[in-house]
């Protein structure tokens, strides 16, 4: 409940509109006419949680996979703090990366790395200068954010689905990104560790000051993390609003998510 | 047919271009020493037990059926020399070359195939760091480096495998031995075999990681990957050799 309250005080409207992505008329084809992305506007302001809801195929995952530069867009403009990065170089674009951390469905973790080898493998790339001390400082401090200390030594099998979620999120946040994209974070878990984790990414914006965005079919998640959602279908953004005003759409197609 | 011969055509074209990213990539830094040392080790002494199996069989039958034929031209004194060339310049390099194909390329495939189907090559990339450069071009330095080590490792067992099958119908002092073998070898016999088992390293090694890397997703593509880099790769390693055979002729 506690946390619920403090998803309610810092609505969108009431804050400083300060975009951090912008994304411009994106359209994306795979193969010859599987026209994914038709034409998505969207932007996402400093310091806000943005929920992406749709039906699967819809484009949601394409869309934070062309913000990050893992899928290339055939057409439109994606800004991000400010940067094009579809016309930057590859290094600029790493610069980007850094700071944005991306939440991966299956959490994708090295398997053939412990937890406290997944967690210290980004770091050493990044901070070459880190002593062993240092970075295992680093690693605990991550893992004691998401709850799961005790797993440090562990293997990835040896996770259950939920933990590798945590996991991976706390992988993501060791670099203390800006933004942060969930893929789909939620999906294939029992209900309670759903609530858990969208406590969590709920935990990790107040604490990290992150803006993120959430792709999910979890309407409990959407629900405890949005500032605001929007709703894709056939490839263009259909409706946009706060839960509550979807809630109550007009569009009985919009009302059937929240059902 | 034509879609087949158009496809294969199109696939050595895409592994062309994967190869090249390697020379560009192997000089930029970082240099992921650990992974390589880790791939060395892997790869490297891993294979120990296999190829010394291999290289004493290979040795030993070489021997035992070569044998007879120079007994009946009263040639028997020949056999060590014989067994020596036989294995340094064609037989232990290309014997080893195909073990690594279906243990090493097959194992690099179905590791990376996974990882690309599991996302975590993607969550390398999102995470800046360069998953050719982590991937790929250690573990294809690594074969590269390894195989040829491998095959000379081969060489010695195979010598002590005809050795022991000398002495299963005769007895031959082992210092007799050896000296017949070193006497009857030539550095041109060594040279050409070394060269071309760095090649096939090579080969092992990058198609392994182009099949890998190319997985669609999928599980049944991992599988797909592993199996086709085995194929891929021991067909090319007869190619390299059949093609080294050649140049060795028009040189040597």
């Amino acid at each position: 409940m506690e946390k619920e309250k403090l998803h309610k005080e810092p609505k969108t409207k009431d804050k400083e509109q300060s975009p951090i992505i912008e994304i411009k008329d994106l359209h994306k084809t795979f193969g010859k006419d599987n026209k994914v992305l038709k034409g998505v506007n969207l932007t996402l302001n400093k310091g806000e949680d943005l929920v992406v809801l749709g039906r699967s195929g819809s484009g949601k995952s394409v869309t934070i996979k062309c913000i990050v530069g893992l899928i290339e867009p055939d057409k439109g403009e994606i800004k991000v703090f400010n940067e094009n990065v579809l016309h930057i170089s590859k290094k600029e674009l790493n610069e980007i990366r850094v700071k944005i951390g991306f939440l991966f469905q299956s959490g994708a973790l090295y398997d053939s790395m412990s937890v406290r080898e997944n967690l210290a493998f980004t770091l050493t790339k990044h901070k070459r200068d880190l002593s062993p001390e240092e970075i295992e400082n680093e690693v605990m401090e991550a893992l004691e954010n998401v709850g799961l200390a005790d797993a440090i030594d562990k293997m990835p099998s040896e996770l259950s689905g939920g933990m590798r979620k945590r996991i991976g999120l706390a992988r993501t946040l060791i670099l203390k990104p800006e933004i942060i994209l969930y893929d789909e974070p939620t999906t294939g878990l029992d209900t309670i560790t759903s609530r858990e984790i969208s406590e969590l990414i709920l935990d990790i914006k107040h604490k990290q000051k992150t803006s993120s965005i959430i792709i999910t079919h979890d309407m409990a998640c959407a629900k405890l993390t949005s500032d605001r959602i929007i709703v894709l279908k056939d490839g263009v953004i259909h409706a946009e609003g706060t839960y509550e005003e979807l809630e109550k759409d007009e569009d009985e197609w919009v009302r059937s998510f929240f059902e | 047919m034509i879609l087949n011969l158009k496809n294969t055509f199109a696939e050595i074209g895409e592994t062309t271009l994967f190869a090249k990213k390697f020379f560009k990539e192997v000089f930029i830094p970082p240099y992921e020493t650990k992974e390589f040392l880790k791939q060395c080790y892997t790869i490297g002494y891993k294979s120990l037990p296999l190829v010394a199996i291999t290289g004493f069989i290979m040795g030993l039958v070489l021997t035992l059926q070569s044998r007879p034929t120079l007994v009946k031209f009263g040639a028997e004194s020949w056999l060590p020399g014989m067994v020596a060339l036989s294995l340094i310049r064609e037989i232990a390099p290309v014997i080893t070359a195909l073990i690594c194909a279906g243990k090493i390329s097959s194992g690099i495939g179905a590791e990376l195939g996974s990882m690309k189907v599991t996302e975590q090559i993607d969550a390398m990339e999102v995470s800046a760091v360069n998953p050719y450069n982590y991937l790929v071009v250690t573990r294809v330095l690594a074969c590269t480096l390894m195989v040829p080590v491998l095959v000379f490792f081969a060489d010695a067992i195979g010598i002590i495998g005809g050795y022991v099958g000398i002495n299963i119908h005769g007895d031959v002092n082992f210092y007799r031995y050896l000296t017949q073998i070193i006497q009857s070898l030539e550095f041109l016999d060594l040279f050409p075999a070394t060269i071309k088992t760095f090649f096939f390293g090579f080969f092992i090694g990058m198609i392994g990681c182009y099949k890998g890397f190319n997985a669609s997703n999928g599980t049944e593509s991992v599988g797909q990957a592993a199996n086709s880099a085995v194929v891929t790769a021991s067909l090319s390693i007869f190619i390299i050799d059949m093609v080294a055979v050649q140049i060795t002729d028009l040189f040597f």
